[in-house]
């Protein structure tokens, strides 16, 4: 049962990295519980988060900015001001009570983290069918969010908004994150090899195309989430992306919304026209 | 005409894949991939040889591509690349910036 050590503190684990909220405030700590109930943890947190909580003000829609000052990282957008050292593990956040402001930071946070550790944040939906991970990434309105719906009860939703993906010792795994879209339904907090990275498209039938590399890796830089002005942290990313399509079959889905896509795609996984 | 010298930016992270070149910026993280001709100049680009010549020696000898097709295709490739801060141009040599420093 996950539990909370620090009565000022909750331990938020994504992708089986934990990190400690800190706040004196007890309506933000309520807050941060419901909005992370089902990611809770009493692992040692690896990373700790100081929030300072300003009085309220509209959320910003101002481009994040994230660089390295020294040994750390400054995130800033207008709604937030955070400064994070890996090296100590420790940060601050000066924000107010706005939930979104809270995901933005640790987002920020988690994607600088899995660059580092040979992983990335995607914009795309992912769900675990037959104990493998899928991932579903496109434009908005391409239909992640419609994907998900239309899945059977025997598939687990992940994400509908925002995959996590880092290497692990057979491959790459998606995990489960609490980053809801249009769904407003954090994902299950599992996590399950990557069979497939699908991008996709809305068409009259179901149907799967290969991708060459280069074009599969456009679609994927384009939707990974990174925001870090650092050349070594690009150069990082960049060997993970060409990793990942080097390993990972990336496919264009078309499909027909309705729920016989997840037939299809269980027929391409068991057909193995992958392989 | 002038020469024109090409070198590549210290801003970028590239790396091969499957025989084309992907290109990061890593001040705006803009991405390219570069097809084979555009990658055989990226590689020739260090900044002292001029474009004229590398088009000579990398391109019109190895692709089949006549030379004066291929001095406005690189010119136009070149310029593209320039404004998006992947390629530092000039009519004088440059040092490459990914050059090891000099002592």
């Amino acid at each position: 049962m996950p539990a909370v050590a620090n009565p000022r503190a909750c331990v938020v684990e994504i992708g089986g990295i934990p990190i400690s909220l800190r706040t004196d405030d007890p309506q933000f700590l309520d807050l941060l519980c419901q909005r992370y109930g089902g990611f809770l943890s009493s692992s040692r947190a690896e990373f700790e988060l100081d929030f300072d909580l300003t009085s309220a003000a509209p959320a910003s829609d101002e481009d994040v900015r994230v660089r390295r000052e020294g040994t750390e990282w400054l995130l800033d957008r207008g709604d937030f001001r955070a400064r994070w050292d890996p090296r100590t593990g420790r940060g601050t956040v000066r924000q107010n009570l706005n939930p979104y402001s809270l995901d933005s930071v640790l987002r920020i946070v988690h994607s600088l983290v899995l660059a580092e550790r040979g992983g990335f944040l995607l914009h795309a939906a992912s769900a675990i069918c037959d104990h493998q991970a899928y991932l579903f990434s496109g434009i908005s309105g391409a239909g992640k969010t419609t994907l998900t719906q239309l899945a059977p009860p025997d598939v687990t939703l992940l994400t509908d908004e925002i995959s996590y993906v880092r290497p692990g010792s057979n491959g790459f795994s998606a995990f489960g994150t609490p980053f809801a879209g249009e769904l407003a339904r954090p994902g299950k907090n599992c996590a399950a090899p990557v069979a497939a990275l699908f991008f996709l498209e809305k068409g009259a039938e179901n149907r799967v195309d290969e991708l060459p590399p280069s074009e599969a890796m456009r679609n994927l830089m384009r939707n990974i989430l990174f925001f870090a002005e650092d050349r070594g942290l690009v150069e990082r990313l960049l060997a993970t992306a060409c990793e990942f399509v080097s390993r990972v079959p990336v496919r264009r889905l078309t499909f027909y919304p309705d729920p016989r896509v997840w037939d299809h795609i269980r027929q391409w996984q068991e057909v193995g026209v992958h392989a | 005409m002038p020469e024109m010298y090409i070198a590549r930016s210290s801003a970028i992270a590239a790396r091969m894949l499957a025989g084309e070149m992907m290109v990061m910026n890593s001040m705006d993280s803009t991405f390219f991939t570069l097809n084979e001709v555009a990658t055989a100049i990226w590689q020739a680009a260090d900044g002292s040889t001029p474009l004229r010549e590398i088009i000579e020696q990398r391109i019109c000898s190895q692709f089949d591509i006549a030379p004066e097709q291929a001095q406005e295709d690189a010119e136009q490739f070149v310029r593209e690349l320039s404004q998006h801060g992947i390629l530092l141009v000039s009519d004088q040599p440059l040092r490459d910036p990914l050059a090891p420093e000099e002592r």
